[in-house]
């Protein structure tokens, strides 16, 4: 199970890596949002993937009486999903808008915090 | 229910069974006073005329806590506290050891510094759009940052602090802002998620996300993993945070776009976040890799300051300049990352504590230089000695700390690093740093030769230089009196940054605070 999650993983971060090489900002944002993903399932298969067997302890006992399912990584990618969410509705929404006010979403166009006529510094008084 | 066997559980082994001493709570009341006061701007978002006041209380506040926290750890060695009740490394553990605390407490004068500047900075439309709400919220983050001992923790901190520095950077949304606001928001995103990456790779191979856990099963579990890639997964996450050659490309290009107090304190304090992370982990728990990585390290670190201060030369606009030397310093920190002695390191979190006061010192001058020159082009610049002569002393203050000249603070922890240097024979590391500053000083002095010395260039349009506030002198002169001090008195800062070195170099102390003598053996059988 581990190695075909592990070949999906593999597939996404190529995915992600493809997208964010463009220059364009829209695929760059998809690879972003893809490579959130491809984490989240690394760190889901760190934790060893156990099938069908929650992690309650019955009444009668201590501690877990067979191997359980590892819940730290659920936990965590829960926390990641939100954030990587929600950064990832802000980043839509303020490429959208750098896209309305600058009227490109090429990344070599995109120069006006760094104009290419720029002078250089005064070389002499 | 009927028929259940009584099961005997020792609550004591698994969890906190006695409430943690009052001073113990230090260590989280900076990011609750954050988040409390964040919160409570928030709330009064539509009162801009309360908000600053608000927010200026619980910047003090947060302030006195840092001073309260760096006298109880100075005092009283490594604090923790863990989340939850249950015992490390189930909860989440706040530990402030002397490098936390001192990092929180520079950060708490700079935020300080930036609200009060903001008073003048920052006009009612800035306020409705959230700067106060944003600025405490980043602080939060920032500090936490500082104090959490839970690596998962720490990139949450890092996402918080993003979100924060998002909302202060699109302030306004000014075509320059979105353009430099998507890169930054794109390249910071994308390292912070392969520093998670990382960090699930370390949770598969180690088993744990409690530094002081993972710092007492590192040694033991050498063999097992792919401990020095992960390392290195770390090392180019961070210095993307931090804006290190030749992953900083996002810091000249966003640093100069938004409102100058928003500049002023992401210079101070969000690439020394990226340099936080990098000593605690690469000394806690990577030992023996860091030392694999010296060299390279050392490579970048040369790099990273010799074309930041190349970058300085090239620039026209003021404040980009300044981003450029915001970059340089990163070089000199991660000099002593690669040094990796006690020297070394002391010169490095000196370095780090400068420069967060320095830099935002120094975007502040750049500030009220642009509002008298009216405009940062270096072209168009002139006059000011005649306008404000107090404006040049300060800014000679600033310039000479910036680039390592005596008698202020940039000098002692330059010292520090050429000498750390020159002890393992890296002669070229020592002369990179040389370099650094005197290119950084070319630079610098060609600013204030220009801005100050030479006469108007543009003709006098009659109407009289606008006169700063009250506030904007005041936090701007405040950090200069800092710089001053630290130049002129620098034994104190001498003795507390060789005492984090000493506890970077020896983590034993802080393991032993997050697990007291007796605690259980965490190892968790399948």
């Amino acid at each position: 199970m581990e190695t075909a999650i592990a070949i999906m993983t593999g597939v996404f971060f190529a995915t992600a890596f493809y997208l964010m090489l463009s220059r364009h900002i829209i695929r760059i944002l998809l690879g972003v949002a893809i490579l959130g993903n491809a984490v989240n399932l690394t760190i889901f298969t760190t934790g060893r993937i156990t099938r069908e067997v929650p992690p309650i302890i019955p009444d009668h006992a201590a501690m877990p009486e067979v191997a359980i399912a590892n819940p730290l990584p659920q936990a965590l990618v829960l926390t990641a999903i939100v954030i990587s969410f929600s950064f990832f509705a802000f980043l839509l929404v303020l490429v959208f808008r750098s896209y309305q006010e600058l009227g490109t979403d090429d990344t070599d166009e995109m120069r006006d915090a760094e104009p290419r006529d720029e002078p250089a510094p005064p070389l002499g008084y | 229910m009927a028929g259940q066997t009584q099961i005997n559980v020792d609550l004591a082994e698994a969890m906190v069974t006695t409430a943690p001493p009052l001073a113990d709570w230090l260590v989280v009341a900076p990011l609750v006073i954050g988040f409390v006061f964040g919160a409570l701007c928030l709330m009064m978002r539509k009162d801009t005329g309360r908000q600053p006041a608000i927010a200026i209380t619980g910047l003090a506040l947060m302030l006195a806590a840092d001073i309260g926290l760096f006298w109880h750890v100075w005092q009283n060695g490594t604090v923790a506290m863990t989340m939850g009740r249950w015992l490390p490394p189930f909860g989440i553990t706040f530990a402030a050891d002397m490098l936390g605390a001192t990092f929180a407490l520079v950060a708490g004068i700079v935020g300080l510094a930036g609200g009060v500047y903001a008073l003048e900075d920052v006009n009612q439309t800035g306020r409705r759009y959230g700067f106060y709400p944003f600025l405490l919220l980043m602080m939060a983050g920032v500090t936490a940052a500082f104090l959490t001992g839970d690596i998962f923790n720490l990139y949450v901190w890092f996402e918080v602090l993003l979100i924060g520095s998002f909302g202060l950077l699109v302030l306004g949304s000014e075509r320059e802002q979105l353009d430099g606001a998507t890169k930054y928001a794109l390249l910071n995103l994308v390292a912070t998620t392969l520093f998670l990456l990382a960090v699930a790779y370390l949770y598969g191979t180690l088993g744990t996300l409690n530094m002081a856990d993972i710092a007492r099963k590192v040694a033991e579990r050498r063999d097992a993993g792919p401990l020095f890639t992960i390392a290195a997964m770390f090392l180019f996450a961070f210095a993307m945070k931090a804006a290190a050659f030749p992953v900083n490309f996002w810091l000249p290009a966003s640093y100069h776009t938004p409102r100058i107090v928003v500049s002023g304190l992401f210079a101070g304090l969000l690439t020394k976040v990226g340099i936080y992370a990098l000593l605690r982990i690469f000394l806690m728990l990577f030992e023996v890799e860091r030392d694999l990585l010296a060299g390279t390290i050392a490579v970048v670190a040369a790099a990273t300051m010799v074309l930041g201060a190349m970058g300085a030369l090239a620039q026209n606009d003021i404040r980009r300049m300044l981003g450029y030397l915001v970059i340089s310093g990163i070089g000199m920190m991660l000099a002593g990352l690669a040094l990796g002695s006690r020297t070394g390191l002391s010169g490095a979190v000196f370095y780090a504590a400068h420069s967060m006061v320095v830099m935002t010192a120094l975007y502040f001058l750049a500030g009220i230089m642009g509002e008298r020159m009216r405009g940062f082009s270096l072209r168009e610049a002139g006059g000011l000695y005649s306008q404000a002569p107090w404006l040049a002393g300060v800014g000679l203050v600033l310039f000479l700390a910036v680039s390592g000249l005596p008698p202020f603070s940039g000098l002692w922890p330059k010292a520090f690093l050429v000498k750390a240097s020159l002890d393992v024979g890296a002669w070229w590391l020592a002369l990179a740093i040389l370099v650094t500053g005197l290119l950084t000083t070319i630079a610098v002095g060609r600013t204030f030769a220009f801005a100050f010395w030479r006469e108007r260039q543009v003709p006098d349009d009659e109407t009289p230089a606008p006169a700063s506030s009250k506030a904007v002198v005041g936090s701007l002169l405040g950090l200069t009196f800092l710089t001053i001090a630290v130049g002129f008195y620098p034994e104190p800062f001498v003795q507390v940054t060789d005492r984090i070195a000493g506890e970077l170099l020896s983590p034993q102390a802080y393991v032993d605070s997050v697990f007291p003598t007796g605690a259980i053996e965490s190892e968790v059988q399948p």
